[in-house]
């Protein structure tokens, strides 16, 4: 446990080095924010009644997104594990006492929850003391609350497990970045990045929010605003711990079989 | 010819700490170091001159070579390579040198080394002609036959600097900038890059100047070394020159039989002694080697001897304490 | 030049050599491209409109900058990347070949797979061309035309704008995304859109109203005005100062180093 908390010191650490790429990164989350709700609230405007959310609860979403991005985005991933893949240095990896898995999952996790835990400050400062109705407001209740965060937690979870696939996939292939664009493109899409998924035809979202995509990101951030709320909201949450325990669990298992290939073949 | 003329050049680095605090502090104002990278720095080079570069690590001598490429402006002094001055007239002076910098390849990655050699070409205008009689030569020489179809992925270090090297001098440059040319390389491969160097230089007259730290590289081309240090040149002279200035001692090495183990007199320092073996410092401002060797053995009885001269190695490093660098 | 063409043919030789990853790449570029039009299609399903532009006349607008970011992303990609050439020594390499800088930049990187999007904005043109009301008469074809070469030198400039900033700093730099990416990705619908301050700031400042709003005034009907055709040709005067910044640059880079 104190070996994954000292990865995470070191993430951080890093992080706070980089001043001025933490200050151009906040400077690009802020626009992507203002200029997502402006488009919205163009649309919100031509129809009130065709908006599937509040305005205000568009904003939310749209702010909580933004400041917790590190936590759900797919775009980012640890060129060292990748190396490590690619390089054949895995095999000098097993020799370190840990379970391969485990501290992939751990360190995937670790990084995000370092990146965001900078970001996310600074970003939810200025959306609190945004004017109405383009700020972030407070959640709909201690219970919707309380709900968020325990979502947001799996949501993590869901999110580094589905990395830490992406990384075991790499066992496969020579030169994968060209699946990892794949991946990131479909996610975004199945997930709620490009627009959220309220806007998508109600047919498609029957089917979107059962996919683990939709626990990974969409549902904590309209937890938060009570856009979904009372049984549909624990249900939202069992289904993500769910989806959560089943990518653990393959993943697990399907490390262990690559890792059985690289013992015997010799990486 | 290379002329070098009060070089001076000096960097501004940004400090960062370990741990949060400093990190935090770091984070709010920026720490700078400055750094003198060359203090007026001066040294001709005539035409066909093999010289060694030779110095510890962040004595300057990338920012040397760097200045003579044009690559970096001085912030004083002049610098004149056949006539041009580099960072002025990068083109034309660019297309008359080579370099082989050792951690930055100039061959492409997947395709194999004849294409990269071919672009190179185009990149340096060489005649078609000349290109075909250049490369023929120099596959000759470095023996390029099967590598030139080889990705330069697949190719070993030893291979791939003997490619570097090629693709270096397709261009017929009258200056080659060679930068820690034999790294990395098995014995082989070094006595081969070693011995092709020293024919180019003999054939074509080609001016080498030459950054190492192995110093078996300088002893077997360098005419002349030039020893740098915190920004300064520090020596500038033939080997020999430099082995005079580093001292005067000899090392013998005796196996004797018996257990009465001899013992040195003045002028004679102990280096190692194992039973059976006597290493031997002499110094030959106080006493010769025959006197040495002649009160030894009048002490034991000498089975075997040898003489070792300071290594190369062990000199440059003498040297460095000397001026601590 | 018969130089770039040799460049042109390694990077296709090398970039075919992992054929396997060349499709998917292509795929992917394909499918990121997708998922923009995708939002596109879903908000329009529900509104209909926005700010009074239909679904076909706002797909005009998507195709034309997807494909002025793609061209200048194809070919100048050398420069969006060039921090990582700078970092790595490649331009200490370039400056010692006797070729123009700006050139071997160019040719340091032609990525082959963008053009995955190129693909998917001409199957929007395909599409939205008949579509949209708009009689194609030869000023028109004119208009587009030129918000897709201008807008490519626009973005083109904006690249060079973020290598000529990394002479200085290598640190920071993502902000430049904001007007790159950003400007292809809100730059999908009319920046009116966006609001009074948003379109002066795209018309004033970085020039990218003037590539894509004016001329689409133009193209769909809403000005008569000619001078609304010629807008980009005006954003073409930002390739001044984008050039100028990179002059300063350079100098500054040559006096310290890497």
């Amino acid at each position: 446990m104190s070996a994954y908390l000292s990865l995470f010191r070191i993430r951080f650490l890093h992080n706070l080095q980089y001043r001025t790429a933490a200050l151009a990164g906040l400077a690009t989350q802020y626009a992507w924010g203002f200029m997502r709700l402006l488009a919205l609230r163009a649309f919100y405007a031509e129809n009130p009644a065709a908006f599937p959310l509040t305005f205000a609860q568009a904003a939310d979403y749209v702010w909580l997104q933004q400041a917790f991005l590190a936590l759900y985005t797919m775009w980012d991933y640890d060129p060292d594990i990748i190396e490590s893949v690619r390089g054949g240095h895995i095999a000098y990896d097993l020799v370190r006492p840990v379970d391969m898995y485990a501290r992939w999952f751990a360190t995937t996790m670790a990084r995000r929850v370092a990146r965001a835990a900078l970001r996310c400050a600074p970003i939810l400062l200025v959306a609190f003391v945004l004017p109405d109705p383009m700020r972030l407001h407070l959640p709909a209740s201690m219970l919707a609350f309380a709900l968020y965060v325990l979502s947001t937690m799996l949501s993590v979870g869901v999110a580094s497990a589905l990395t830490t696939l992406v990384y075991i996939a790499h066992f496969q292939l020579l030169n994968f970045s060209g699946l990892r664009l794949m991946v990131a493109a479909v996610v975004d899409m199945l997930s709620g990045f490009t627009i959220p998924l309220p806007f998508y035809p109600q047919a498609l979202q029957n089917v979107l929010n059962l996919l683990p995509f939709a626990s990974m990101h969409d549902l904590p951030l309209r937890l938060y605003s009570g856009h979904i709320a009372g049984m549909a909201a624990v249900q939202g949450v069992a289904l993500q711990a769910f989806w959560l325990a089943m990518l653990l669990l393959v993943g697990h298992w399907w490390m262990g079989r690559q890792l059985q290939r690289v013992i015997v073949q010799g990486g | 010819m290379i002329e070098l003329n009060g070089i001076c050049k000096t960097f501004r680095v940004a400090r960062r700490g370990a741990g949060l605090t400093r990190a935090v502090r770091a984070f709010v104002k920026r720490d700078y170091q400055v750094i003198e990278a060359l203090k007026d720095v001066s040294f001709r080079i005539p035409d066909g001159q093999m010289v060694g570069y030779i110095g510890p690590n962040g004595a300057g001598k990338s920012t040397t070579i760097k200045v003579m490429c044009g690559v970096l402006t001085p912030d004083s002094g002049t610098c004149v390579i056949d006539g041009r001055t580099p960072w002025l007239e990068r083109k034309q002076h660019v297309q008359h040198i080579g370099a082989v910098f050792g951690q930055r390849s100039q061959l492409w990655w997947d395709v194999p080394v004849g294409d990269s050699m071919e672009l190179i070409r185009d990149i340096y205008r060489v005649d078609k002609i000349d290109f075909r009689t250049r490369l023929d030569e120099l596959t000759e020489l470095l023996q390029l036959q099967d590598l030139l179809t080889t990705p330069a992925r697949s190719l070993s270090l030893g291979q791939r600097m003997r490619c570097e090297l090629a693709a270096s001098l397709l261009h017929a440059p009258r200056i080659l900038f060679l930068d820690e040319p034999t790294i990395g390389l098995d014995a082989v491969s070094k006595l081969a890059v070693r011995a092709f160097i020293k024919r180019l230089n003999q054939q074509h007259g080609t001016t080498v100047l030459l950054t190492t730290h192995d110093m078996q590289d300088i002893e077997a081309l360098a005419q002349r070394i030039l020893l740098i240090g915190k920004g300064r040149i520090l020596l500038d002279g033939t080997m020999q020159d430099l082995k005079a200035h580093a001292g005067t001692d000899k090392t013998l090495i005796f196996t004797y039989a018996g257990d009465n183990a001899p013992v040195p007199g003045p002028g004679m320092t102990i280096r190692e002694h194992t039973p059976g073996r006597l290493t031997v410092a002499v110094d030959t401002a106080c006493i010769s080697v025959a006197q040495a060797i002649a009160q030894i053995s009048a002490q034991a009885e000498i089975t075997d001897m040898e003489m070792a001269a300071v290594s190369a190695e062990e000199m440059v490093a003498g040297l460095y304490r000397e001026y601590q660098i | 030049m018969r130089l770039y063409l040799s460049y042109f043919s390694m990077h296709l030789k090398s970039q075919m050599q992992y054929k396997g990853n060349f499709v998917m790449l292509l795929l992917g570029q394909f499918l990121v491209a997708f998922a923009s039009i995708i939002g596109i299609v879903f908000l329009f399903a529900r509104f209909h409109q926005v700010d009074g532009f239909t679904f076909s006349e706002v797909l005009l607008c998507y195709a034309a900058i997807l494909m002025a970011f793609t061209l200048a992303e194809t070919f100048g990609r050398g420069f969006d990347r060039f921090p990582v050439i700078i970092s790595n020594g490649e331009f200490d390499r370039a400056l010692v070949r006797p070729r123009s800088l700006v050139f071997q930049v160019l040719v340091s990187q032609i990525d082959l797979t963008r053009l995955g999007r190129l693909l998917q904005a001409l199957l929007v043109f395909a599409w939205a061309l008949p579509r949209s009301g708009v009689a194609w008469t030869p000023d028109k074809v004119l208009t587009l035309a030129l918000m897709v070469f201008c807008g490519a030198a626009l973005f083109f400039a904006l690249f060079v704008v973020y290598a000529a900033l990394s002479f200085f700093t290598l640190e920071g730099l993502e902000f430049m995304n904001i007007l790159t990416d950003g400007g292809r990705e809100f730059g999908s619908y009319p920046f009116s859109i966006y609001g009074k301050e948003v379109l002066r700031f795209v018309t004033w400042v970085i020039p990218l109203a003037l590539v894509q709003y004016y001329p689409l005034l133009y193209l769909t009907g809403r000005s008569a005005n000619v001078l609304h055709m010629l807008t980009p040709v005006l954003s073409l005067l930002f390739l001044l100062p984008a050039w100028a910044l990179w002059r300063v640059g350079l100098r500054h880079y040559k006096s310290t180093g890497s």
